[in-house]
């Protein structure tokens, strides 16, 4: 190893695998070149989707959640849901037929972090929203197997009992507000009357579907007197891909 | 937390050259690290209380205590340790030989198994859930979804992250001839690594996730595990500058590539911002299509670097050990090296293939995916010809079986990743159990068996013992396990193409044939051989965990030569 010269004859121009000993011998320059070379790829890869203005559609429709609808995602999270469902539909054939049109890039922007998931053990849920009325919503949380025999999902009952814990949500609208999602100031110090109101269907909704545009408010898990975790689930998952009108959506207007 | 990192970095310059330690009259002194260390854990258990005190949710909560508890018994131990220590510290080298440290690799190594063994069970359960979904209970705490990133994190990085810890600081200072950098830091990595661990399966458990596959943890686990990766870093680095050898083994270039990179995806992938220091609840700075651009370059390259160019740092350390056959080509080392960590880095959109991220950036992926084969391929047909000239060890010796067949499914499953990432191929594949069948095809085949053939040279190496308490068990758990993979992978391939085809299957009328909960049903029997592959592997896994602990028990020592003949190491120049 030592005499690598002794291989390669002419001493003047050592061959490019003797100058590879300049590495072996330099942990800070190894260290180094590992560096260089694997930062390539990924701020090829990422650094353009935040500046290329084609990256995410031009769509009218997509909104920030309501903070009922941001604790119910929290919830979704929470159970690892996305580790069986996808939120994305795929611009296949069968796929559109069986779920709706495919996912825009727009659908997710305001997702932190994303779900579009990457295995479906159970069908993709990015259209789930109003397929389903509430009452099955909350039975296939509770026994998913009394209303698809065949299903394999784990069961939530604990669910519609749980008190849905919401006295910080204005801090959640906070962060969210700080990384770029517009939340206005009165979004966020209102958020805890806001999500009152979605969850209880006596009230004036008026205000807060001025500021959330086609929110639906009304209570979700068929028990007024209290807003369980089931409310802000079921709130969330009737909202999944309703957003969009793609009555409206021009396909060609945003071809990548 | 920069300070301590800073303290961990004086631990490390600690033990150098001015006899720390000891003051000018020879008596015993607190070294700058083991005071600031304590100091800085004492400080770090108060923060902790004042925290659990206000947390906003009691799981976050049980982990404010537990992170005290665990820095109040740090300071303990630092302090008991520097009281029962002689006033000396460890010697570099004694009689001219390198005085190694092995206890961080011993704990690391049996850490390994314990996790290993911990993270199959984990994996069967959930098997079985799938399988009967009864097996859920309608329990939050051990549902599927929270079950399932607890499997992952307990192979790869529990299991999988363990070995690593353990080989690479074995591995550094056999092939440096050098004690490992550092008196407390050591140590520290190896249990801190550990407490993240903790930290991590526990909160899953309890519901705290962010969600991001196989970087669930959240906001506070990532700091930590932060300052540990950094303190790794540095030990690492610090071993390598004490090295005799002018030249640095290939196994440690793999080694140094796996842990800067994964620091890089590492703060990449999880920077966050967390709505309160009382709340473990953050939000990622990056959303929607591009968030997920982030998490499969982190996500893939969690393959790429931590299971792969980390097993690879192995592979280029124990097969030449153990066949004592030098590695069969310096050059193609050299070639395969740069090529795989250049390559790889590429690959993450093919996880989005057909998704709302942009084409172009699909179509890079799948191009380097497919190029990935190449130096992918290098490194197998590198780990496979070492054996030329030892090939008769694969009849008498199962430990090198296991290696070797574990090299030959690292070539498959590297075959199988690059067909995946075509999209045509992809179309069919993604979303389905072939995808499952391919990591474990990987996990299983690959990481695990190098994994196990490493534990089984490792543990009579450092205990000192001529040979493993019995080699016929290792060729049992060999079998076994390997019906086990065969189950596993080949009921995935059946399902998840099954599954892909039901899902785009027309009838004459041009509807769509199958509901999606007939393609749920059609997966039952699949699910069970699945789950029975898995309790195979479980079963081979605890066969090692016994052998290990007879082997340790075997009464009496060798001389620990082991790693002193060191010409197999030489690259082949």
């Amino acid at each position: 190893m030592a005499d690598s010269t002794a291989t390669n004859p002419p001493p003047h121009k050592p061959s490019l695998w003797a100058r590879h000993a300049f590495f072996e011998k330099n942990s800070i320059w190894l260290l180094i070149g590992i560096l260089i070379v694997v930062a390539i790829g990924g701020l090829v890869e990422i650094v353009p989707l935040f500046y290329l203005k084609s990256t995410i559609e031009q769509v009218s429709g997509v909104r920030p959640w309501t903070p009922l609808e941001l604790a119910g995602r929290n919830i979704y999270v929470r159970e690892g849901c996305y580790n069986c469902h996808s939120q994305m539909v795929r611009p296949l054939r069968d796929e559109v037929e069986r779920y709706g049109h495919y996912s825009l890039a727009a659908e997710s922007m305001y997702d932190r972090p994303f779900q579009w998931g990457s295995k479906r053990t159970g069908p993709d849920l990015a259209r789930v929203g109003n397929k389903y009325s509430d009452e099955w919503q909350r039975q296939h949380l509770a026994d998913p197997r009394s209303v698809v025999p065949g299903s394999i999902m784990p069961g939530y009952p604990f669910l519609a009992h749980a008190p849905l814990r919401y006295e910080n949500i204005g801090e959640d609208l906070a962060t969210n507000a700080l990384l770029g999602v517009p939340y206005s100031p009165e979004m966020v110090a209102g958020a805890i009357a806001d999500l009152r109101l979605q969850a209880t269907p006596d009230g004036d909704a008026s205000e807060l579907q001025k500021r959330y545009p086609g929110a639906q408010v009304r209570d979700f898990d068929g028990n007024p007197k209290v807003v369980s975790e089931a409310d802000a689930l079921i709130a969330y998952l009737q909202t999944l891909g309703t957003m969009v009108d793609f009555k409206l959506y021009d396909d060609k207007a945003n071809i990548r | 937390m920069t300070e301590l990192n800073s303290s961990a970095g004086q631990g490390i310059s600690g033990s150098g050259a001015t006899e720390p330690g000891v003051d000018q009259s020879g008596r015993k002194r607190m070294t700058f690290g083991e005071g600031g260390l304590a100091f800085i854990f004492g400080v770090l258990a108060l923060a902790c209380i004042t925290v659990a005190a206000k947390a906003q949710d009691s799981a976050y909560a049980f982990h404010a205590y537990l992170s005290a508890f665990a820095s109040l018994a740090t300071v303990f131990v630092i302090l008991n340790r520097y009281i029962d220590r002689p006033a000396q510290l460890p010697a570099l080298e004694i009689d001219g030989k390198p005085n190694y440290n092995f206890g961080p690799v011993k704990f690391a190594t049996l850490a390994a198994v314990f996790w290993g063994i911990a993270g199959f069970l984990i994996g069967v359960i959930i098997a079985f859930q799938l399988a009967f979904p009864v097996l859920n209970f309608d329990l939050p705490w051990i549902a599927f979804g929270r079950l399932r990133p607890l499997h992952t994190s307990a192979v790869v990085f529990a299991f999988g992250g363990n070995v690593l810890l353990g080989t690479s600081f074995y591995v550094v200072q056999r092939t440096s001839r050098a004690r490992l950098a550092g008196y407390l830091a050591p140590w520290f990595v190896v249990l801190g690594y550990n407490f993240f661990i903790l930290l991590a399966g526990t909160g899953y458990l309890l519901g705290i996730t962010q969600s991001k596959e196989y970087a669930e943890p959240e906001w506070y686990a990532d700091l930590w595990l932060t300052v540990v990766w950094v303190t790794y870093l540095l030990v690492f680095l610090g071993t390598l500058w004490r090295r005799k050898e002018p030249h640095i083994y290939v196994a440690n270039w793999f080694y140094l590539a796996f842990i800067v990179t994964i620091a890089m995806l590492h703060l990449g992938n999880n920077a966050s911002v967390p709505i309160s220091v009382f709340s473990p609840k953050s939000y990622i700075v990056w959303s929607g299509v591009q968030d997920a651009m982030v998490q499969w370059w982190y996500g893939h390259n969690a393959v790429g670097f931590f299971l792969t160019a980390g097993f690879l740092a192995i592979m280029y350390y124990f097969i030449p050990k153990r066949a004592e056959r030098p590695v069969y080509s310096y050059r193609l080392s050299i070639v395969h090296f740069w090529a795989i960590i250049f390559l790889y880095i590429w690959a993450g959109p093919h996880h989005l293939h057909y998704t709302a991220l942009p084409d172009w950036a699909q179509t890079l992926g799948m191009t380097f995916s497919i190029m990935l084969w190449m130096p992918s391929w290098g490194g197998m047909i590198n780990g496979l010809m070492t054996l030329s000239g030892a090939w008769d060890k694969l009849r008498t010796d199962p430990v090198i079986r296991m290696m070797v067949v574990s090299v030959a499914f690292y070539g498959m499953s590297t075959f199988e990743g690059p067909l995946m990432s075509v999209k045509a191929v992809n179309s069919l594949s993604h979303y389905t159990d072939w995808t499952i069948g391919h990591v474990h095809s990987g996990a299983l085949g690959w990481v695990a068996y190098i994994s196990f053939g490493a534990i089984y040279c490792l543990v009579p190496w450092l205990w000192q013992k001529r040979e493993l308490y019995s080699l016929r068990l290792v060729n049992w758990h060999f079998w076994i396990s390997t019906i086990g993979i065969v189950f596993y992978i080949s009921s995935m391939w059946v399902a998840g193409i099954l599954q892909g085809l039901m899902w785009r299957a027309y009838t004459s009328l041009g509807f769509l044939e199958y509901s999606f909960i007939e393609t749920v049903e059609a997966m039952h029997p699949f699910y069970i051989i699945r789950a029975l592959g898995g309790v195979l592997f479980l079963i081979g896994g605890l066969i090692m965990a016994f052998n290990v602990y007879m082997t340790i028990r075997q009464p009496g020592t060798v001389a620990a030569d082991t790693g002193a003949r060191t010409p197999s190491l030489v690259p082949a120049e």
